[in-house]
């Protein structure tokens, strides 16, 4: 029904863009990785295997990334068994406050994350919220120093930012289960219990590998956070490559991190696209 | 029978389950109160429990024209970045529904890429590709950064969308004489305006708080989280919190509005169906 030059014109624009504006920088972030800095300060373009070598051999680099990936698992956990609960409530237990309830998950997002994650501190701090609240009910005696500036601040913001991001593809999949199912499954005479476990939660999969995926992305390439609450003890992967990029003017080496990043990221996501595939036949 | 055992047992939420998710509501909007109230406080941002409630940083914040200029940044920005992110965003949607070309996949992982990658990766291969073409860096780049990014938004709403409309419209528009041309400014747009209004809400909205794209594309003059961030770093005032909590409200009467609307045209649509 669409002419040749209808569909020429719909999607030549949107593919040139592509094109210069995605698959070129990424192209370009690859060959990056490959180039140096001469003492001049100017980028080399010759092809080096010396930024990846030195990725390898520096632990400072691997100790790192795995901290990353260990902040982004626990971020990611935790989304989902605050993300879910509520996903499940929502979709079928609130009957006529369903839209509102709803609309509460999603306001959060409306205040700036650097400000939500600046509250964190006001919270988290020696003479903060809690800190005067536990030595008030005499929980604490002195305030608690390990709540800032340490992995614990940064995992409970980046988890309280991406708990919606989680809920939201849950909620999707929730509401999507034929509701007729859970009563085949009620006159059947399977408990609540029962029908959760044998027919939400399998169903309700694909939509929990999303938020998971979405939630642990986000959070392993994160690098604000870290480096408003993390203290030394927190800094993550991309505050390096922040850093290598800024003051120390190491562009290639930076180049390589992220694009380490890159394949990580898309090996998570290719691997995620093929559990869902199989999750939703089956 | 069935129907009654299930509005019996689903229908009232378990207490626990309750009791938890008002948790969870707790912890969600825990540092938004305290945004607010400390907005307020006599003393900075530390301390607790906030003393000597006082409206200065309110006064503060609307004579300090270093905000306001980012906060004009930021809306330029934010307009820009829609029109982009709907003038590419559209037509690929249009493309994923209705073209086929060689590696229609791969670009349509392409086009949404960014809304699962990390905005760090986003932003430095931006970073690169400007430097290598000698652009220089202003808010220019920021947009063109955040409009490339936010594609992915126009073309995943404009594609579902689609996929709710009857596509006999536009076949009727075609066969009653009207060129392409015509049946996508009468038909197809107007068909899609409740996907097309949502996304560009979504896009101004994410635009105005992106931070790090931004933090990678800007030039001398600063986007508004862009001046929030310095400031953090030097220490902040409630100045902060004062305009944080001005957005917030702003964005809420938005939302209420958004919704008022949406509710009304639903109730439109289904009037005509039935």
């Amino acid at each position: 029904m669409f002419s040749r030059a209808y569909k020429l014109a719909i999607s030549l624009p949107p593919l040139a863009w592509v094109a210069i504006f995605l698959l070129v920088p990424y192209g370009l972030m690859f060959a990056y990785s490959f180039w140096s800095v001469s003492s001049a300060q100017n980028i080399v373009h010759s092809l080096s295997f010396a930024n990846y070598a030195e990725l390898l051999s520096h632990r400072v680099y691997r100790q790192t990334l795995l901290r990353s990936a260990w902040i982004a698992a626990r971020v990611t956990v935790l989304s989902l068994l605050l993300g879910y609960p509520l996903a499940y409530l929502l979709s079928f237990h609130a009957v006529r406050k369903k839209n509102v309830l709803y609309q509460l998950v999603i306001i959060p997002l409306w205040v700036s994350y650097l400000v939500r994650a600046y509250a964190w501190k006001t919270i988290l701090g020696t003479d903060g919220v809690l800190n005067t609240v536990l030595q008030f009910a005499h929980v604490a005696s002195h305030p608690l120093g390990f709540l800032l500036y340490s992995p614990f601040a940064v995992v409970l913001t980046l988890t309280h930012i991406y708990t919606p991001f989680a809920f939201l593809p849950i909620y999707a999949s929730l509401e999507h289960i034929s509701r007729s199912l859970i009563e085949a499954s009620n006159d059947l005479g399977a408990s609540r219990v029962q029908t959760f476990r044998r027919v939400i939660l399998p169903l309700s999969l694909p939509g929990v590998l999303a938020g998971a995926t979405f939630a642990f992305v986000l959070s392993f390439g994160d690098f604000l956070a870290p480096l408003l609450l993390g203290g030394p003890s927190g800094i993550m992967i991309s505050n390096i490559v922040v850093n290598l990029f800024g003051a120390s003017y190491r562009w290639p080496l930076g180049a390589a991190i992220s694009f380490c990043m890159l394949s990580l990221v898309l090996l998570l996501l290719w691997i995620s696209g093929r559990l869902e595939k199989r999750w939703a036949y089956s | 029978m069935g129907l009654l055992v299930n509005a019996i047992t689903y229908n009232r939420a378990p207490k626990l389950l309750a009791a938890y998710a008002a948790l969870v509501f707790a912890f969600l909007y825990l540092p938004i109160v305290v945004l607010i109230v400390y907005s307020f406080n006599g003393h900075g941002v530390g301390g607790f429990p906030p003393r000597d409630l006082t409206l200065d940083w309110y006064r503060q914040l609307f004579t300090d024209d270093a905000i306001w200029a980012s906060v004009v940044n930021s809306l330029v920005v934010a307009i820009a970045s829609v029109c982009i992110a709907l003038a590419l965003g559209i037509p690929a949607g249009l493309a994923l529904d209705r073209a086929n070309f060689p590696g229609k996949g791969i670009f349509r992982r392409l086009v949404l890429l960014p809304l699962v990658l990390p905005g760090i990766i986003t932003g430095l291969s931006l970073l690169l590709l400007f430097r290598e073409a000698d652009v220089r860096l202003s808010l220019v780049t920021v947009i063109l950064g955040h409009g490339t990014a936010l594609i992915s938004i126009a073309t995943t709403e404009v594609f579902a969308g689609l996929q709710k409309l009857d596509r006999a419209h536009e076949e009727a528009s075609l066969d009653l004489g009207a060129t392409y041309w015509q049946t996508f400014w009468r038909v197809t747009l107007p068909n899609l305006k409740l996907s097309i209004i949502g996304a560009a809400l979504l896009i101004f909205t994410l635009s105005m708080d992106e931070i790090a794209v931004s933090f990678f594309l800007i030039g001398r003059d600063n986007t508004l989280p862009l001046e929030i961030w310095g400031r953090l770093r030097r220490g902040i005032t409630p100045e902060i919190n004062a305009i944080s909590t001005l957005i917030f409200v702003f964005s809420l009467l938005a939302i209420i509005v958004w919704y008022r609307l949406r509710m009304r045209a639903e109730a439109v649509d289904n009037e005509l169906l039935v």
